[in-house]
């Protein structure tokens, strides 16, 4: 095949890809059969989504706060520059950065992969085709809920997130004597400007976003058996992490 | 009823069904027999919607099937039970749970109505003691019965039942035809079963469609089965020595009842 072809049989690809993941989009705005069963499924994702990742998030955010604490400190040893810089430094890159892009890269995995070998399983096992024949949407009913629940609780968690990264900054500089708590406070107080935490809630949007529904869309389109549910599983979580960056590159060239 | 005419449908290359026609009659138990890989899956799924024909007509009490509206296909398949091959029961969910999620998402009845009428069913399944079990704490034909179970719950209008004892013991085996054939006359629904299972064939086949390579090879009644010339379905259906000589003896059983006065 000649490159060309290659390149035309690829775009080709990624063109039907996205065409049918638009589709399962659209499928998904009917109306739900009973919408008490929808809001417990609803209710049972959110918990799902955020208490099953909470404990990672917990863990990187103080990490990153604490580590960027310690290497803004290695790289400003100019005496001209004042210590509560650091702060302001962990502020602005957890706002905007850390907490946003790199916790929902985190969650891609946790979150992005549980719901795609969950819906290749339901796949493969007949059980969207049961749901099919009882007379339900399965699109409706399977993925809507899952995403609608990530919208709310993926920002939820990335403010978690931002809370104990500053928190870990505050700690890392505090006990190994890098800054006093008094520049601390005077750090994260000097020019904040709200847009940044906005700017990073749009982000946690956005991600959220793209995680649920590009998983949701590899494990429902799942056709074989248990090595398709790991193959969508390990694309879904690859696709959405390389959408990740560029919707934060794109983000941050429009709205900055 | 539900009409079948001409149907069609390849994978790729491979032609799996060919030029399929048969009336499903309700209140009657049709059958769909056929060695494994014949098509009786396929085929179902082609009448439930659930794989697109390439060809032919489906119809619902004289409704066209094939060309339907997705929002009346729906509201079309409230009506439908299904019981697939491999059960299909959604496995986050306990038995009771499964059994109860037709109900919550189509009827208002409340929590103890729900209770009464999954017992009422488990208990026809002959599945009593394991509500709270889920699906991979339960054998095959367990499943099967919970699957069944699901199935009739809403008392459909139409029940298909993909290999509904394939996995059960002779004596539960009866009983889920039993069931089957009961509720079939009952509620006048029509019911269509894919089978490997000759009890179910002698017992309970009103109409009997044998599927061979994809083509509809025979078609008739338990009545008449006994008696058909075809060599594929006697070669299928009584394989065995055994089942040979009991077919020569019913026959003759028949043969000296008529000559007697
Ligand atoms: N999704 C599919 N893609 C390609 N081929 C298929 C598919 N489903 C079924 N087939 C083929 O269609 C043929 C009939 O399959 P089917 O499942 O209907 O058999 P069956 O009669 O139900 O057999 P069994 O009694 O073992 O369940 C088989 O040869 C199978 O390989
Ligand atoms: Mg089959």
């Amino acid at each position: 095949m000649t490159r060309t072809s290659t390149f035309e049989c690829s775009m080709i690809k990624f063109l039907e890809h996205f065409g049918s993941y638009l589709y399962m989009l659209k499928g998904m705005f009917t109306r739900p059969e009973n919408l008490r069963v929808y809001w417990k499924e609803f209710i049972h994702q959110c918990y799902d989504i955020g208490i099953g990742s909470i404990g990672i998030v917990f863990i990187i955010s103080l990490f990153l706060g604490a580590v960027t604490t310690v290497q803004t400190a290695y790289q400003l040893i100019s005496p001209l520059v004042q210590k509560y810089v650091i702060a302001q430094i962990i502020r602005d890159s957890t706002l905007l950065e850390l907490s946003p892009t790199v916790v929902c890269i985190v969650l891609a995995g946790v979150v992005g992969s549980k719901i795609a070998s969950e819906l290749g399983n339901m796949r493969v096992s007949e059980q969207i085709d049961a749901l099919e024949i009882m007379g339900i949407n399965t699109k409706t009913y399977l993925i809507a809920p899952k995403i609608v629940a990530a919208l709310l609780v993926i920002p939820c968690l990335i403010s978690i997130s931002m809370f104990l990264s500053i928190a870990g900054g505050y700690f890392a500089g505090t006990f190994t004597g890098i800054l006093s708590e008094q520049q601390f406070s005077q750090g994260l107080l000097k020019d904040f400007t709200t847009f940044n935490l906005t700017f990073g809630l749009i982000k946690a949007f956005t991600f959220a976003f793209i995680i649920t529904s590009i998983s949701a869309y590899f494990g429902y389109n799942v056709r074989g058996g248990a090595l398709e549910i790991g193959r969508a599983s390990t694309t879904s979580v690859v696709i959405s992490c390389i959408l990740i960056l560029f919707a934060d590159y794109g983000l941050a060239a429009l709205l900055l | 009823m539900i009409e079948i005419k001409h149907i069609k449908k390849s994978f790729s290359d491979k032609t799996v069904l060919q030029d399929i026609s048969c009336n499903m009659e309700s209140g009657k138990v049709n059958l769909i027999i056929g060695s494994s890989g014949s098509g009786k899956t396929v085929l179902m799924k082609c009448i439930v919607g659930l794989m697109n024909v390439d060809a032919g007509e489906i119809k619902y009490e004289g409704i066209d099937f094939v060309n339907m509206e997705e929002k009346d296909r729906k509201e079309l398949r409230t009506q439908i039970g299904m019981l697939f091959q491999g059960s299909a029961l959604f496995d986050s969910m306990t038995v009771e749970q499964n059994v109860m999620f037709p109900l919550d998402m189509f009827t208002r009845m409340n929590f103890s109505e729900k209770k009464k009428r999954i017992n009422a069913v488990l208990d026809e399944v002959n599945l009593k003691d394991s509500n709270n079990k889920f699906p991979a704490a339960l054998s095959g034909g367990m499943k099967k019965r919970v699957a069944l179970a699901r199935a009739i719950v809403l008392n459909p209008k139409y029940l298909f039942c993909d290999e509904p004892n394939s996995g059960l013991d002779p004596q539960t085996s009866l009983v889920i035809d039993k069931l089957i054939m009961q509720i079939t006359k009952e509620y006048n629904i029509t019911t269509i079963i894919n089978t490997h299972d000759m009890n179910t064939v002698m017992e309970s086949g009103d109409h009997i469609v044998y599927l061979h390579q994809g083509k509809k090879q025979w078609e008739g009644t338990n009545k008449e089965i006994i008696y058909n010339q075809d060599t594929y379905l006697n070669d299928f259906i009584f394989a065995s020595e055994f089942l040979q000589s009991a077919k020569q003896m019913k026959i003759q059983y028949a043969n000296a009842k008529t000559n007697t006065p």
